[in-house]
């Protein structure tokens, strides 16, 4: 067999591969969020399909696929079919660059479908085409709620991935690459990133939640305002492509925040002194980084209310990327002046200036008052209804 | 909404992921109903003479604000009454459908015959299904449609899905529901 076919065939296996585990793992979230969700809200959950519930997400599978495809008389019926196939596409391609382990450390190959040198660069414009996906779902529905719909998601989308493209700059200039596996190899040497960029790792994790359309954030299913915004017009196994990607996508964001801030595949170095050998088990380190994510993206939904559109807007734009771009000038003054006192002095910065931004969050949020809160928060007067 | 607010929160989710659900497992574990939940209509009889109370006087139908009761009203045979009145109910259906339990067919009764009670396990396939006859409503019937002819099939007894501790009220003469 000539080299580049059995790297091809390699490659192929690894990818279904990728794909089998994305989507059991989708396929179980969904019971898991369940679940946690109910517990926490002191309920039991699904719990009737098999032991425990553990059939629920096969029974949910065949009854997307066998329901009844609805679609509208005026739909563009190729994008409106593509357009979940986009989306989840975009979704699991993703997370086909994520290192599982150090290169040749899967029976002599590497443990990732692709890695690209520019990783992340190519990893943020893959996560960006999914807009794509849920826009022209909008736009091919041929109706007028979804379109708005998909134009206020893709909206959302492409503001937070400023905010996330922004968050990342200043641990890219750390590092000094862009590939995934130089990065977790630097954080192996140097410590987590998340000690020297916390107030990049606030706005990157912010910006995920917004990007994956996940509560807070939650605003593209909206509805008490939209009846379910982009997919109002999708039923069946079409509604549930999208739901996929959103997992498949929150999924992905965990293994990105886990990799870019968390050490990725490595285990925690203190523990290396503890117990020997504890950081060479890389994929169960990822994994159980992702389930840390994951969790924390139920557990945020169990608790927050949805933002109101014009808050999440504001929030992006006026907080979230300047803040960015000022963590990015924090981050290019410490290379240019401080790098010989230690990295220590960057983790300081950097906590610093999160600090800074809770303990004036709500004279902050003042500042982006629009008028008319302005004028709310001054106490006027409501203007009584006729009369004097 | 400050940081430390949603910290707060998270907190609290948090507490509770380790608290006991209070889900009750419906049909397996009965439902505790109060005795003032107002459910299925049940047609009362006298205690002593067993007579059906209903006099057919359609005085419920009139008022239903949903038109879900029909009465036709028959003479009663002087040798065998059905009630203790002039005329008896020949046919008395409600289209559970149409119902909304609002009670008003209970007002208006004259006699007390129509009161509502405490049953609600009325799920069933078929429109026609849902309209109740007298031999759904009459106070000795157990369980709903869907439940007998469960029974009717499976040869078990009807099992009712809840309970009502403090037992059914006094105008539900005759009526037991499990305690």
């Amino acid at each position: 067999m000539p080299d580049w076919l059995a790297q091809l065939l390699i490659t192929l296996l690894k990818a279904v591969l990728v794909a089998f585990a994305l989507l059991t793992t989708f396929a179980y979230m969904t019971l898991i969020e369940r679940r946690l969700l109910a517990r926490m809200q002191i309920r039991v959950g699904p719990n009737r399909v098999g032991p425990g519930g553990l059939l629920q997400p096969l029974a949910d599978a065949i009854k997307s696929i066998f329901k009844e495809d609805l679609s509208v008389t005026l739909a563009d019926k190729l994008v409106y079919t593509l357009a979940p196939i986009v989306a989840i596409g975009m979704a699991l391609t993703a997370f086909g660059g994520i290192p599982a382990g150090p290169p040749r450390s899967l029976f002599g190959t590497d443990p990732w479908v692709y890695q690209l040198d520019a990783g992340i660069l190519a990893l943020l414009a893959l996560t960006s085409m999914g807009v794509y996906g849920i826009f022209l779902g909008g736009w091919a529905s041929g109706s007028k709620y979804p379109i708005l719909g998909g134009l206020r998601s893709s909206a959302q989308m492409i503001s937070y991935e400023l905010g996330m493209g922004l968050s990342v700059l200043g641990l890219l200039m750390l590092v000094g690459s862009t590939s995934f596996v130089r990065l977790v190899e630097w954080q192996a040497a140097n410590g987590w990133l998340i000690l020297f960029q916390v107030l990049g790792f606030a706005l990157f994790l912010v910006s995920s939640f917004a990007e994956t359309n996940r509560t807070p954030f939650d605003l593209p299913e909206a509805e008490q305002e939209l009846v379910a915004g982009y997919l109002t017009e999708y039923s069946a196994i079409k509604w549930a492509l999208f739901q996929m990607a959103e997992y498949v996508n929150m999924i992905t964001a965990s293994a990105i925040m886990a990799t870019l801030f968390f050490g990725g595949y490595r285990g925690p170095v203190f523990l290396d002194g503890l117990i020997p050998g504890i950081s060479g088990w890389p994929i169960i380190w990822l994994v159980v980084k992702i389930a840390f994510f994951l969790f924390l993206f139920i557990w945020v939904r169990a608790t927050l209310p949805r933002l109101r559109y014009d808050q999440l807007m504001r929030f992006g734009w006026k907080l979230v990327l300047p803040v960015a771009l000022a963590n990015t000038l924090m981050t290019a003054a410490f290379l240019a002046f401080g790098r010989g006192v230690g990295l220590w002095l960057l983790a300081l910065l950097s906590l610093a200036g999160l600090l800074l931004l809770f303990a004036l969050s709500d004279r902050v949020r003042a500042l982006w008052n629009t008028p008319t809160q302005r004028r709310e928060a001054e106490g006027a007067r409501v203007r009584p209804l006729g009369g004097d | 909404m400050g940081v430390l607010d949603i910290a707060k929160g998270m907190g609290v989710t948090l507490g509770k992921l380790f608290q006991k659900p209070v889900t009750v497992s419906y049909p397996e574990q009965r439902a505790t109903l109060q005795p003032r939940f107002r459910g299925r209509h049940v047609l009362t009889r006298h205690p002593g003479t067993g007579l059906e109370k209903c006099i057919g006087c359609s005085l419920c139908a009139a008022v239903c604000p949903a038109y879900a009761i029909y009465v036709e009203a028959a003479e009663n045979d002087p040798l065998n009454p059905t009630s203790p009145g002039e005329r008896y109910a020949k046919v008395y259906e409600i289209n559970m459908l149409r119902c909304i339990f609002c009670g008003l067919c209970e007002e208006a009764c004259p006699t007390g015959a129509v009161v509502l009670g405490n049953e609600f396990e009325m799920a069933d396939y078929r429109y026609r299904d849902f309209v109740y006859g007298k031999e759904d409503m009459l106070v000795s019937v157990e369980g709903s449609l869907p439940q007998r002819r469960e029974a009717a099939r499976t040869g078990k007894p009807v099992r009712l899905g809840f309970q009502v501790p403090q037992g059914p009220r006094p105008e539900l003469e005759g009526v037991e529901y499990p305690r």
